[in-house]
């Protein structure tokens, strides 16, 4: 009886041990994101006060080490949302009808050979898709388009559409899937061919989940930097389709190992603009997914 | 029993978790204070990343020399040198642009060699020599197309480094461009800039002579091509000194004075050589 006591103590006390480092682990995870927060709010604040909001966020001309210097970041903005919804305009539709060959159309060979194929585009490191956009995309642009030179927005949008492709992809895939098969089964039976049964009533009621493809797609374009860098051209200009343009992921990171005093607290202050665009997409984002939930 | 295992395992990772956490945290403090580098007989040298050959191959033979000094370099870029030999986190400090006004009030330049900027193209363009203005002119936008200084009837691309690179600094300064360059792209690296250029046929960059390689071609300036000698006797143009940076107030270390005796002294006029960069005339 003794013993039964004893073994039935220490489970407990294994239990409660267990379930304190659970709730650490998870309470780490709160902390790093307020660490963050609280790093980026703190060091990128200085700066715009300095500086002044409307002046950061709207003014045209960045010329950090000219004397005297301007900080305006609307052309970092313009630039990062424009490429954004170049590469959702490209990358989306071919996201998404991959998703559903995938989903609905593959045999089952095929499927699985881009099935990996996707896989292995999700974990190609973004420097590489930096030095193939670089050594392949920005010449072929410059002689396709007969520009004096390739790096510019439109080269960076494709290396951007390219790399949100794995994500749409498999996003979307998991959302055509769950639709349930009576739907589809229905519709065929009603006369309605593959193609229209596919656009017209198995998309709309996957609809959520694409679009939460299209957010994630949105997320990852936007805090691209590494291979936006080495294709972008990273003059700051106001953003043109030919014309060499620098991101708010790479004004950052061009600038930072170099940067002193204000011009450094400046790039603080870009990273807090870009934390709260992600901000934004990921709220954007819970809504969306509490939406699909209510509604299923 | 399975529990208490899983349990153990968890607790001997959490453990090397605090524990990697904490050599981490003392190891980059001791960095920060730089006082337990010099009981090592560490010399850290902290700055410009277009000194790395040259900082390197004095580091190497010295080292080779002395065995128990160990020199370090962090390629962190000019002002970041700077700022650290200022705020004592190495011992000394590479720049590859003279010192500021402010940045001269405590703290002392020494010219360790000189670093000939070279002005490259690609092989495919005709263009042979530019003058310091021209050259000043293109990356202003004044002049934009190559037939204007002799070339074909192209557009001129002008690839250059980013604000407050000390290449981009030297340059600008040298031909009187300073913050009125139009760039077409402004890249993070040496090798960036001669990899574009080499891909390029209508593109002009600059580069340090040192990382010239065949991929492009260096034009001469005002008729002088960047040579050893030209760079020395100051006839080639396009040049910028690469100093040691030191603090006023504060002596060396045993070993950093050393090092520093050693780079400053005739002995490395071979090794700065071989680095490609240019020693000073003695």
């Amino acid at each position: 009886m003794n013993v039964m006591n004893k073994i039935k103590k220490t489970a407990g006390l294994i239990e409660k041990a267990m379930n304190l480092l659970f709730l650490m682990c998870g309470m780490l995870t709160i902390l790093f994101v307020l660490l963050i927060t609280v790093f980026l709010v703190t060091s990128g604040i200085p700066a715009i006060q300095k500086i002044g909001l409307s002046d950061f966020l709207f003014g045209k001309s960045w010329a950090s080490t000219a004397v005297p210097p301007s900080y305006g970041i609307l052309p970092f903005i313009l630039t990062s949302v424009y490429g954004t919804c170049g590469a959702i305009l490209i990358g989306v539709p071919i996201g998404l009808l991959c998703a559903i060959f995938l989903a609905k159309m593959s045999p089952q060979g095929i499927g699985s050979i881009v099935r990996n194929v996707v896989d292995l585009l999700a974990g190609i490191p973004s420097v590489v898709y930096g030095l193939v956009g670089m050594i392949l995309i920005v010449p072929s642009v410059r002689e396709l388009f007969h520009l004096p030179d390739g790096a510019n927005l439109f080269s960076a949008v494709l290396v951007l559409a390219i790399m949100i492709l794995p994500s749409v992809i498999s996003v979307s895939e998991t959302a055509i899937k769950a639709v349930p098969k009576e739907y589809e089964e229905a519709s065929l039976a009603l006369g309605a061919t593959k193609t229209e049964t596919v656009f017209k009533v198995v998309v709309p009621a996957a609809k959520s989940g694409i679009i939460t493809a299209v957010v994630l797609g949105i997320g990852r374009a936007i805090g691209e930097a590494m291979a936006v860098m080495m294709v972008a051209g990273n003059v700051a200009n106001m953003p043109k389709l030919f014309g060499s343009v620098r991101f708010l992921t790479t004004a950052v990171a061009s600038e930072m190992s170099y940067s002193s005093g204000l011009q450094r607290q400046a790039l603080f202050s870009i990273a807090l603009v870009l934390f709260l665009f992600i901000m934004a997409i990921n709220v954007v984002l819970n809504l969306i997914v509490k939406g699909r939930r209510q509604n299923g | 029993m399975k529990k208490f295992i899983t349990f153990a395992a968890a607790l001997a990772l959490l453990a090397g978790v605090m524990t990697g956490c904490g050599t981490d945290n003392s190891s980059s403090k001791s960095d920060m204070g730089g006082k337990k580098a010099e009981s090592s007989q560490t010399v850290s040298t902290d700055g410009s990343t277009s000194m790395e050959k040259v900082i390197g191959f004095l580091s190497e033979a010295y080292m080779e020399e002395k065995e128990n000094i160990k020199v370090t370099y962090n390629p962190t870029g000019s002002s970041a040198g700077i700022q650290a030999v200022s705020e004592g986190r190495c011992d000394i400090g590479l720049a590859s642009r003279d010192l500021k006004e402010e940045e001269q009030s405590d703290l002392t330049a020494t010219v360790v060699a000189i670093d000939g900027i070279g002005i490259v193209i690609n092989p495919d363009n005709p263009v042979t020599d530019l003058s310091v203005e021209q050259v000043g002119r293109i990356y202003t936008g004044e002049i934009s197309n190559w037939k204007e200084v002799g070339g074909k009837d192209a557009p001129i691309v002008c690839i250059g480094r980013e604000a407050a690179s000390g290449t981009r600094d030297g340059f600008e300064e040298v031909t009187g461009t300073k913050d009125k360059c139009k760039y077409s792209q402004e890249l993070t690296s040496t090798g960036d800039v001669v990899q574009t250029v080499a891909g390029n046929p209508n593109a002009i960059g600059y580069a340090s002579v040192a990382s010239v390689n065949d991929s492009v071609r260096a034009v001469s300036i005002e008729g002088i091509e960047p040579t050893t000698e030209t760079i020395q006797n100051g006839q080639y143009k396009i040049q910028r000194n690469f100093v040691l940076v030191t603090k006023k107030d504060a002596s060396l270390s045993e070993a950093a004075q050393e090092f520093f005796d050693f780079a400053t002294s005739e002995q490395a006029d071979d090794l700065i050589t071989q680095a490609g960069a240019v020693p000073i005339k003695r």
